[in-house]
């Protein structure tokens, strides 16, 4: 299990293939991934850039939690978390989420309640930066 | 007695202070009252104590981190 918490841009296919390759050949039988990417705009406004602010010792204690969790509620043999903080622009990754078990079952639906748990209760915030000035992002779009 | 106070994101903004200290306190009411000279809070005010969620009603002692901040939008 891993978490981490990034200033920087990062790409998570390379993480996915490199944190792939530390595990036992032929353990697991399924992968599922979520990868969350900045759009360039949102309520119909162009977005510029996004400032995402964290509660540092928070959010890297409850991410630690939600993995905790996942591989007490699925039979997964490993996972990851990844979150981006600080300044992002269109097309970089936010987060990256990524299951790995014997069967898919246990690795798709701990990716998605991670996911969701995460949006709506790891201290995150979302400030965007558009043509007409910034704006916090007030709530999660409800699991489009 | 000192309870450590944190405010985030736009609650931060609009009370215009990151953190502060309380010196007593017994619950997350009193520390919000003293901490924000009684602001009237946001309903969808949410507060962790020592990193974990928490609610207003809940006890705090001394050399407690108490942080208040608007719905999380992260992922």
């Amino acid at each position: 299990m891993a978490t981490h918490i990034l200033d920087e841009d990062f790409q998570p296919y390379q993480w996915l293939s490199e944190f792939s390759q530390q595990m036992p050949a032929g353990r697991d039988g399924a992968a599922a991934s979520f990868i969350g990417t900045m759009r360039d705009y949102n309520d119909d406004a162009t977005v510029r850039t996004m400032t995402l602010e964290h509660y540092p010792a928070m959010t890297q204690r409850y991410l630690e939690q939600l993995e905790k969790q996942a591989k007490t509620d699925w039979p997964l043999n490993d996972c990851l978390i990844v979150h981006r903080v600080g300044e992002v622009f269109p097309g970089e990754a936010i987060v990256l989420i990524g299951c790995w078990s014997a069967h898919r079952r246990a690795a798709l639906d701990a990716c998605n309640w991670l996911i969701e748990e995460l949006k709506y209760k790891a201290p995150f915030w979302k400030k965007e930066q558009n043509p007409s000035g910034e704006r916090w992002v007030e709530s999660n779009t409800d699991g489009l | 007695m000192s309870i450590q106070v944190k405010f985030f994101a736009s609650l931060r903004e609009s009370l215009g202070q990151s953190e502060t200290t309380v010196e007593q306190a017994s619950t997350v009411t009193e520390v919000w009252d003293l901490a924000t000279q009684s602001a009237t809070p946001p309903n969808n005010l949410l507060v962790a104590v020592n990193l974990d969620y928490a609610n207003m009603q809940s006890q705090v002692k001394d050399g407690d981190e108490v942080a208040f901040f608007p719905p999380v939008t992260g992922g």
